[in-house]
C-alpha cells in the first residue's frame, strides 16, 4: 500500500527527457485527472419478440443516450466532444458500421466529432470508458462520450462468430468455455462452498434491493425514456426496466431448471438474463469540466484488466481488482462501495469470498444488480458507474468505490473511483487512506 | 350523436384501407417531483409501410371517434390527464381518403362524410382533458386538421409536407381548419396556408416553417420526437409550461376584423390572378373564412359541412382527384405502353449535337441528373464555347443560390465538355440532337453521327414537329432512333414525350424510359405523329383563337374567350412566349399534315416578316391592360365575321374534342388519360379541368363532336 507506482493515477510531472544528455528543451508532460461527468442508460428490455425493444434498432438506443447526455449538460458545446466510443459485442447489422461514429452522426453531433466501435464482450462499455479516459489522461481528449449497447434480441450471444478450430484441437480453450452458463457451473465446481442455496438467496436479495431502489427513485433519474412502436399497438414510451421480477422468493428460484447441467446449480433465476439496452457516459479532464462548468460525479483513480482461465471466466474480477488496487495504492478495505456486475450469482460470491466480504454486505450492489435489472452485454459497465456515482452522492462518507465485472473468454475488469463529495477529496491518497482506514475500522 | 351513428356511410366502403387508432397508456414523466398522471397516446397506423400513407375514410374515422369517445369517458372518470395523437413513422395522417371521397355518390352521403369528420374532431377538441397532436410527419388536409383541433401541437423538424391543400383539390379545409387556422396564426398567414400555397403548385410547409407560423407550439428533432413531445405534454399539463401564441388573434377585435377583411380581399385578387375563378373551391374557402369571423365554432361547422357537401358534388373536385391521384401520382409512375425496364441498356456517356440554348439546357440536365459525361458539339469553336459556357454559368448560379455544393458544382462542370468534331461521340451510348428544326439538317446530322458511334448507341431527336419516322429512313440502324421531346424550360417542365417510330425497338424504348426516370421527368409514350400531343393541342387551340381574331373578333374578346377554362395564360401571351416564328413553323407542319384544321394565319406571318414578336404590346400585358400597338395593327387585316367570346370558347372546345378524338383514333397515345397527363405536365393545364378530357366531357363538347364522352362516368365525374 505504501507503493506509489510512477504510472499511478495522481497528477505528477513525468521525468524530463534527457536523451543523449544533450541540452534539448525540457519536456514536461502532465498526466491529467479524469472525471466522470454524467451517465445515462435506456431502460433495459427482455430480449426476444415480446420484449419492449423488439423491432427497435440498437443504434437508436445509443442515440437516445447520447442526446439525453447533451440535454442534461447544456453547458457542453457539442463540438467540444473529442471522441465517441461505443461498445458492442456483435458488431454487425444495427450494431455494425463503426457504431460510435454512426451513433454520433445519428444523434446530431457535429460531423467534426469522431467516433469508434470497441469490443471487450461484457466489459465493452467499461473498456470504452477506460480507453477514452486514458486518452484524456494523455492529453489527446478533453471531453468524450463512452458507452455501449447490446440488443441481444437482434444479436443472440455468439451469433455469427466462427471460433478458430485450434481452440479445440490444441486445447487452448475448452469448447464448453464458450458457453457462459457452463463456466458458471465450472465455478461452482471450483468453489464447493458456494452452494445453490447461497446463489439463490443472493439472487432474491438482488431483486429485493432493486425494487427498494426503484421505490426510492434511485434508478429512474438516470434512465432515458425510449419511445417504441410495435405493429398493432402504436407508440409507447418506455421508462422502466423490463427484466426485474420483484417479489421473487427463494422457493420460486428453487423450482427453476438448471439448463447448463443436469442437477446443476445455475438457473435463469440466479443469473442475468438476455437483454437489450444501451448506456453512455460523459467523461472529461478535470480542467475541461471546470472550464465548461460540468459537474464532477466521480474521479477516476485507477483501472486494470486481467486474464484468467476461460473455463472459469467468472473469477476474472479477482485478479483485475488486485491489480487495480495495486495501481491505486489502495487496499480492499479502502473500498466503501462495490458495483459488481451480476452475470451469475456464483461469480459475485466467488469474488466476495476471495476478499472476505459477506454475501449481504451493504457495500455491495446497493441497488441490486444485473440478476434483477438485466445485462445487455457490452452496455453494462456504464450502468455500474451511473449507480456508483449516485451512491457516492448519497453517501459522502465513502471515499472510494469500485466498478468491476467478469468477461467472457476469461477476463476481469475493475475501475476504482473517488467520491468528490467526500471531505478528503482532492487530497493525496496516502493521507486519505489513513482516514478511510479509520472510518472503516469504526464501521 | 356518436361516431357509430355513421355506420351506414362506412358500410358503403367495405374495401377501405383502414387506419387504426391504437391506444397506449403512458405514465407521464415527473414534473417538479411528481408525475402529472396517465397520458393516453393514440397512434394512427394502417399497418403498411411508408409507401402506403395513412388516410381518413369513414371506417377509419368511426374507429378514431369511438376510441376518442372512450377516452373522453376515461377522462371524466379521472383515469387520464391528457390525450395525444401521433402517427406511424413519416406520417401524422395524409388526410381524407380522396378515392373514397370522390366515389361518394349524392349530396347526402357527402354531407354525412363532412359531418362524421366534425363529429370525431369535436370529440377530440372536447375531451375534458387537453389533447395534443404530435405532428411527426406528413399532415395534409384532414390530417393537419386533427392537429388543429387538438388543444396543443408539437412538430418534428423533419416533418415534411404540412398543408391544407383543399383549395387545390376542389374542397375547403372544412373539418375545422378554415375556422381554427386564422384564429391560431392570423388571417394573412392562414390564407398563405389555405390559398396561396395550394394554388402555387400545391406547395407545402416544412415542420420548421409551420412552427414559425405558429401552427405548432413546440418543435423537436426526429431522433427522440415522441419522447420529447410526451415530456413537453407533461410540462404543459403540470402547468410548468404555457405555450405562447404570438400570431394568434381574437377576431372580435375591430383591428383584427379589419385585417381579416384585408386578407380576404388580397386572397380574392390572388385567386382571380391564378385561376380566373374557373374553379369554385378557392372562392368558397375565402367565402367561408370571411363568414366564420363572426360565427361560433358550431355555426361554422354547419356551414363547413354544407359547403363541403356542395363541393364534393362538383366535377372540378372529381376532375382534380382524377388528375392528381390517378394521373400524376399513379399513371405517370407507370407509363402506359413502356416496355419491360429490364430491357434497358446502361447509359454512361451522352452526346448532344448542337450547342445552342436548347442543347445547352439538355447538357446541363443530363449532367446534373444522370451524373455522366456529356459532350456537346457544334460547327465551330465559338459556338461550342458558348454552349459549354452557358452550362458553367448555370452551375455557378445554382452554387450561388446554395442549391448545390461546391463539390457537386465542380463535378457537374467537369462532366460537360465540348468539341467541334463528332468524333467525340465515339464511345457515347446515347446521342441526342437539338439542331435546327429542318428534316434534311437532322438527317445529315444522324448520318454523320452514325458513322462514328457503335451500332448500339441510341440516337434521339428533340424535334417538336418533324417526323421521327422520316428521320430514321436512311439510317443503317433505324431501330435505334427515338423521339425525346422536352418542354421549355427544360429544367422546370416535368413532361417528356417519348416518341416511338415504327422501327424503334423495345430495348431503345426501355432505355429512353429509364433515362426519363433518371432525369426525374414523367414520360408518356406517343406514336410518331405530327407535333405529338401537347403542341398539337396547343396549336389547335391557338389556331382557333387566331382564326376568330383574323375573322374580325376584337383582340380582347378572342384572347379572353377561354378564361372560363382557367388556363395558365391566354393564347396570345402563350404565342409570344413560345415565339411567333416557332409557333408558325409548327402550325405549318400541322397544316401540311392535317389541312384546314390547322389554318396558317396570314396576319401572324406579316408580324413575323416584320420582326414583331407579340400581338400585344408586352409592356401593356405586364401592366394588366393589354393593347395592340398601332404599327402592329397596321400590318394586319381582318374579316367581317366577328364572334362573341362564348362562340370562340365553344368553337375551341369543339376543336379540342375533335382533335383528341382523332388522336385517339390514330392511336397517338394509349388513351384519353395520357392526353390529360400530357396537358397537365407539359402545358400546365389545371387539374380542375382534369387535364382536358374531363372538361370537354363536362361541357358537352365530346358528345357534340364525337357523339360520346371520353371517360366513363365516375372516372372524373359523378359515379353512375
Amino acid at each position: 500500500m505504501s507503493e506509489r507506482p510512477s504510472s499511478g493515477s495522481n497528477t505528477g510531472a513525468m521525468p524530463a527527457s534527457s536523451r543523449n544528455g544533450s541540452a534539448k528543451p525540457t519536456r514536461n508532460r502532465t498526466v491529467r485527472e479524469v472525471v466522470f461527468v454524467d451517465g445515462v442508460r435506456t431502460p433495459f428490455g427482455r430480449a426476444g419478440e415480446k420484449g419492449i425493444y423488439a423491432g427497435t434498432r440498437a443504434d437508436d438506443l445509443v442515440v437516445k443516450c447520447i442526446r439525453e447526455l447533451m440535454r442534461r449538460n447544456p453547458s457542453l458545446p457539442a463540438e467540444r466532444i473529442d471522441e465517441v466510443a461505443i461498445a458492442a459485442t456483435t458488431q454487425t447489422g444495427d450494431q455494425g458500421l463503426t457504431i460510435g461514429r454512426t451513433a454520433a452522426l445519428l444523434a446530431g453531433l457535429p460531423r467534426t466529432v469522431p467516433g469508434f466501435a470497441i469490443d471487450r464482450m461484457c466489459a465493452g462499455a467499461m473498456t470504452a470508458v477506460t480507453t477514452t479516459a486514458s486518452g484524456i489522461g494523455f492529453g489527446a481528449y478533453d471531453v468524450v462520450i463512452a458507452g455501449g449497447v447490446e440488443h441481444m434480441g437482434n444479436h443472440p450471444m455468439g451469433a455469427g462468430a466462427d471460433p478458430n478450430p485450434r481452440f479445440m484441437s490444441e486445447r487452448i480453450v475448452d469448447p464448453a468455455a464458450l458457453n457462459m452458463g457452463n463456466t458458471a457451473e465450472n465455478l461452482h465446481d471450483r468453489f464447493p462452498a458456494i452452494t445453490k442455496d447461497r446463489t439463490d438467496a443472493y439472487a432474491v436479495a438482488s431483486q429485493d434491493k432493486l425494487a427498494a431502489a426503484y421505490a426510492k427513485d434511485q434508478i429512474q433519474p438516470d434512465l432515458v425514456p425510449v419511445a417504441t412502436m410495435k405493429p398493432g399497438q402504436g407508440w409507447t414510451v418506455n421508462t422502466v426496466d423490463e427484466p426485474p421480477r420483484p417479489g421473487t422468493s427463494v422457493d420460486d428460484l428453487a423450482a427453476l431448471k438448471t439448463p447448463f447441467r443436469a442437477h446443476g446449480r445455475v438457473t435463469a433465476g440466479n443469473a442475468a438474463g438476455l437483454n437489450d439496452g444501451a448506456t453512455a457516459a460523459l467523461l472529461a479532464s478535470a480542467d475541461a469540466a471546470e472550464e465548461l462548468g460540468l459537474p464532477v460525479k466521480m474521479r477516476l483513480v485507477s483501472y486494470a484488466f486481467a486474464g484468467v482461465e476461460p473455463e472459469v471466466m467468472g473469477i476474472g474480477p479477482v485478479p483485475a481488482t488486485e491489480k487495480a488496487l495495486k495501481n491505486a495504492g489502495l487496499g480492499i478495505e479502502d473500498i466503501g462501495l462495490f458495483e459488481i456486475n451480476e452475470a451469475f450469482a456464483v461469480q459475485v460470491l466467488s469474488f466476495l469470498d476471495h476478499f472476505g466480504i459477506a454475501d449481504d454486505d451493504p457495500r455491495v450492489n446497493r441497488y441490486g444488480g444485473a440478476i434483477a435489472v438485466g445485462h445487455p452485454l457490452a452496455s453494462s459497465g456504464v450502468r455500474l458507474m451511473n449507480q456508483l456515482a449516485r451512491q457516492f452522492e448519497e453517501d459522502p462518507t465513502v471515499r472510494f468505490g469500485m466498478t468491476t465485472m467478469c468477461i467472457g473468454l476469461g477476463m476481469g475488469a475493475t475501475v476504482i473511483w473517488e467520491n468528490p463529495h467526500h471531505a478528503d477529496y482532492g487530497f493525496d491518497i496516502d493521507k486519505a487512506t489513513a482516514t478511510t482506514t479509520e472510518t472503516g475500522a469504526a464501521a | 350523436m356518436s361516431a357509430a351513428d355513421f355506420r351506414k356511410l362506412a358500410e358503403l366502403f367495405p374495401n377501405e384501407t383502414v387506419t387504426h387508432s391504437y391506444v397506449q397508456d403512458i405514465k407521464l414523466p415527473a414534473v417538479k417531483g411528481s408525475s402529472p398522471g396517465t397520458f393516453a397516446l393514440v397512434t394512427l397506423d394502417n399497418g403498411l409501410d411508408h409507401t402506403k400513407p395513412t388516410t381518413l375514410g369513414p371506417n377509419t374515422l368511426i374507429e378514431l371517434g369511438t376510441v376518442l369517445e372512450s377516452l373522453k369517458e376515461r377522462a371524466a372518470r379521472g383515469e387520464i390527464v391528457g390525450v395525444g395523437v401521433t402517427g406511424k413513422p413519416y406520417f401524422l395522417v395524409a388526410g381524407a381518403d380522396l378515392s373514397t371521397v370522390k366515389s361518394v355518390s349524392g349530396r347526402e352521403q357527402g354531407l354525412w362524410m363532412a359531418q362524421l369528420g366534425h363529429e370525431v374532431y369535436s370529440t377530440l377538441a372536447n375531451l375534458g382533458v387537453p389533447s395534443f397532436a404530435f405532428i411527426n410527419g406528413l399532415a395534409l388536409g384532414g390530417g393537419l386538421e386533427i392537429a388543429l383541433q387538438s388543444t396543443y401541437r408539437t412538430v418534428s423538424t423533419a416533418a415534411g409536407a404540412l398543408a391544407l391543400p383543399e383549395a387545390f383539390i376542389g374542397l375547403i379545409p372544412g373539418w375545422g381548419g378554415v375556422y381554427i387556422l386564422p384564429r391560431l396564426i392570423g388571417p394573412e398567414n392562414a390564407l398563405k396556408v389555405m390559398i396561396e400555397n395550394p394554388l402555387s403548385n400545391n406547395r407545402t410547409l416544412t415542420g420548421p416553417q409551420a412552427f414559425k407560423l405558429g401552427v405548432a407550439d413546440a418543435m423537436f428533432e426526429p431522433a427522440d420526437f415522441v419522447e420529447q413531445s410526451v415530456a413537453w405534454a407533461a410540462q404543459v399539463i403540470a402547468g410548468a409550461v404555457a405555450p405562447e401564441r404570438a400570431n394568434a388573434v381574437d377576431p372580435t377585435e375591430p383591428e383584427v376584423a379589419a385585417r381579416w377583411a384585408g386578407a380576404i380581399a388580397a386572397g380574392r385578387a390572388f385567386v382571380e390572378a391564378k385561376t380566373s375563378n374557373a374553379s369554385p373551391a378557392p372562392a368558397k374557402v375565402l367565402e367561408v373564412m370571411e363568414a366564420t369571423r363572426t360565427l361560433t365554432q358550431a355555426q361554422s361547422a354547419e356551414l363547413e359541412c354544407e359547403t363541403l357537401a356542395d363541393l364534393m358534388q362538383t366535377d372540378e373536385f372529381r376532375s382534380t382527384v382524377y388528375a392528381f391521384l390517378d394521373l400524376v401520382q399513379r399513371r405517370s409512375k407507370r407509363p402506359a405502353g413502356a416496355p419491360d425496364r429490364k430491357l434497358a441498356r446502361p447509359v454512361t456517356r451522352i452526346g448532344v449535337v448542337g450547342a445552342g440554348l436548347m442543347a445547352s439546357q439538355l447538357a446541363l440536365l443530363f449532367a446534373r441528373q444522370l451524373k455522366v459525361p456529356v459532350v456537346m458539339t457544334d460547327i465551330d469553336q465559338a459556338r461550342v464555347d458558348k454552349g459549354v459556357g452557358y452550362v458553367h454559368a448555370e452551375v455557378d448560379k445554382l452554387l450561388q443560390k446554395g442549391r448545390i455544393s461546391p463539390d457537386a458544382a465542380n463535378r457537374t462542370r467537369a462532366l460537360v465538355t465540348g468539341s467541334v468534331s463528332k468524333e467525340a461521340f465515339a464511345d457515347a451510348d446515347f446521342v441526342i440532337e437539338a439542331v435546327f428544326e429542318e428534316l434534311n439538317v437532322k438527317k445529315q446530322v444522324f448520318k454523320e453521327v452514325e458513322a462514328i458511334v457503335s451500332p448500339e448507341c441510341i440516337l434521339a431527336t428533340n424535334t417538336s414537329s418533324l417526323s421521327v419516322t422520316a428521320m430514321a429512313e436512311d439510317l443503317e440502324h433505324p431501330e435505334r432512333l427515338v423521339g425525346f421531346h422536352f418542354f421549355n424550360p427544360v429544367a422546370v417542365m416535368p413532361l417528356l414525350e417519348i416518341v416511338r417510330a415504327p422501327k424503334t425497338d423495345d430495348a431503345v424504348l426501355a432505355t429512353a424510359f429509364e433515362l426519363a426516370k433518371g432525369l426525374k421527368k414523367s414520360a408518356v409514350l406517343v406514336k410518331d405523329a405530327p407535333a405529338f400531343v401537347v403542341n398539337r393541342l396547343l396549336l389547335r387551340l391557338m389556331g382557333e383563337v387566331t382564326a376568330a381574331f383574323d375573322e374580325g373578333t376584337p383582340a380582347d374578346v378572342a384572347d379572353n374567350a377561354l378564361r372560363p377554362m382557367g388556363l395558365p395564360m391566354t393564347p396570345f401571351v402563350l404565342g409570344a412566349m413560345v415565339g411567333l416564328p416557332v409557333a408558325q413553323h409548327v402550325q405549318e407542319s400541322l397544316h401540311t399534315a392535317f389541312g384546314d384544321r390547322f389554318p396558317v394565319s396570314q396576319n401572324l406571318q406579316k408580324l413575323i416578316d416584320n420582326g414583331v414578336k407579340s400581338i400585344w404590346d408586352p409592356a401593356s400585358v405586364t401592366a394588366g391592360k393589354p393593347s395592340i400597338p398601332a404599327e402592329t395593327l397596321a400590318l394586319m387585316s381582318f374579316g367581317d365575321t366577328p364572334s362573341t367570346g362564348e362562340e370562340v370558347l365553344r368553337r375551341t372546345q369543339d376543336a379540342l374534342a375533335e382533335e383528341i378524338g382523332l388522336m385517339l383514333d390514330e392511336g397517338v397515345v394509349a388513351g384519353p388519360e395520357d392526353i390529360d397527363l400530357c396537358m397537365i405536365l407539359g402545358a400546365g393545364w389545371p387539374m380542375f379541368l382534369g387535364g382536358i378530357t374531363p372538361y370537354l366531357d363536362r361541357v358537352g363538347a365530346s358528345e357534340r363532336v364525337n357523339g360520346r364522352k371520353f371517360l366513363a362516368p365516375g372516372v372524373a365525374s359523378e359515379p353512375a
